[in-house]
């Protein structure tokens, strides 16, 4: 079989990544058991605790963003151009994903829900950081074009305001 | 707050909004306009289709000012206002959506061919899917909320949920657009409130208004849907 062209690899790739993600972090806060979250509840404050499941997610996604990278070049062929790049790229994407799935999560387990809520509440969240990674990530594979700095810290700055608001809002999950 | 000072119940502002929208319909349609090439007369829509997404983008802050006002007192009063002004700014959303196809029709779609064969071309554009990622969001607010049983806890997790959507919300309609190529105008600068070289002094005349006027009304109808809300909380707890 041809491996696809670079477009259709780009965008296949993406829409994995954001499957992984989901399912990969809702287990995070929906397999946790009702006992459990009562101990958590009283070793430690709930910015600690939110603060420790993005940290764990986050290496968790990362994780899985290499692993699915090698898969794709693998089974798929490698048309990456700069390959250093896009795999900074697919780090920061995979990371971004965590973030705001981790935090929907913790709303989906509150709510006594399964992950398809997650999905629900995450898809029009996540549209413009998917748009944004993969308009950078077309660039890693053209040889002209450049990769914008400045769409890279806006990025990392949104990944930082998921941070904040998660820091801030999850007190308010957490009291029952 | 007390009935008597209460915003909700005075009427000078919605006799303003009825002033205003008058003045919008004769104003908007009678005065001069410039005369620019591809819109000609279908420039007059600016005073619909803009202030559309303007007022739903004012109902939706007001609704997530009263979420964090609900998160701060857990009054149960402000998650109801919180809801109904998501309601609103969903109708105005789509009301931007109607008169924003009217308008396309007239000047994105290809008069070559029938109005229908150019959606697929137009609906790609990313302003268009930022604004439906904006309706998007508060829908999944209302799914969320009716999925919830208790009360105190719905209102709680949705007023998270409307804070951090909101937030998100910033880049896919203020940022996003921008970075990506549209074919929509308002690409540089601040779209409508550049004052030097944006629309014409003669139509600011009746697009500021026609801005108030219609966030005007959306306040209005919501404080009905309010009230009535408020009638059926108390009948539920007397």
């Amino acid at each position: 079989m041809d491996s696809p062209e670079s477009k259709v690899w780009n965008g296949l790739f993406w829409v994995i990544q954001l499957f992984v993600c989901i399912n990969a972090v809702a287990k995070s806060f929906l397999q946790e058991s009702r006992g459990r979250m009562l101990y958590f509840y009283s070793i430690t404050s709930p910015a600690n605790f939110v603060l420790a499941k993005l940290l764990f997610n986050s290496l968790l996604m990362l994780a899985m963003s290499l692993l699915s990278l090698l898969l794709f070049s693998l089974f798929l062929g490698n048309p990456m151009q700069k390959a250093g790049q896009f795999i900074g790229l697919v780090l920061l994407g995979g990371w971004s994903l965590s973030l705001v799935f981790t935090f929907l999560a913790a709303i989906a387990a509150k709510a006594q829900q399964n992950a398809a809520i997650m999905a629900v509440l995450g898809f029009p969240i996540i549209i413009p950081q998917l748009l944004l990674l993969m308009k950078l990530s077309n660039a890693a594979f053209a040889p002209l074009l450049t990769i914008s700095i400045t769409t890279v810290l806006l990025l990392i700055a949104l990944d930082i305001m998921v941070i904040l608001l998660a820091v801030i809002l999850f007190p308010f999950l957490w009291k029952d | 707050m007390t009935e008597a000072k209460n915003y909700m119940y005075k009427s000078w502002w919605k006799i303003t909004a009825v002033l205003l929208l008058i003045y919008t319909f004769t104003a908007g349609l009678l005065l001069k306009v410039p005369e620019l090439a591809p819109l000609q007369e279908t420039i007059r829509n600016l005073y619909f289709h803009v202030c559309m997404w303007f007022a739903m983008m004012i109902l939706f802050t007001i609704s997530v000012v009263n979420a964090v006002r609900y998160l701060r007192n857990l009054d149960i009063k402000y998650d109801i206002y919180a809801r109904q002004f998501a309601i609103m700014g969903i109708v105005f959303g789509l009301l931007g959506y109607i008169t924003g196809a009217i308008w396309a029709s007239y000047t994105w779609a290809d008069p070559n061919t029938p109005v229908g064969d150019s959606f697929s071309s137009i609906a790609r554009d990313p302003k268009l899917i930022g604004a439906a990622i904006a309706l998007l969001v508060y829908f999944a607010y209302l799914i969320l909320r009716d999925s919830v049983q208790d009360m105190d806890k719905k209102a709680r997790i949705s007023s998270v949920y409307n804070i951090f959507a909101y937030t998100m919300l910033f880049p896919a309609i203020w940022i996003l657009p921008r970075i990506l190529p549209s074919l929509h105008p308002g690409n540089e600068g601040n779209p409508a409130l550049d004052v030097k070289n944006d629309i014409s002094g003669n139509m600011r005349m009746v697009f500021y208004p026609a801005v108030i006027g219609w966030t005007l009304l959306g306040v209005w109808i919501t404080t009905l849907k309010i009230r009535i809300s408020l009638l059926k909380e108390k009948k539920l707890t007397p």
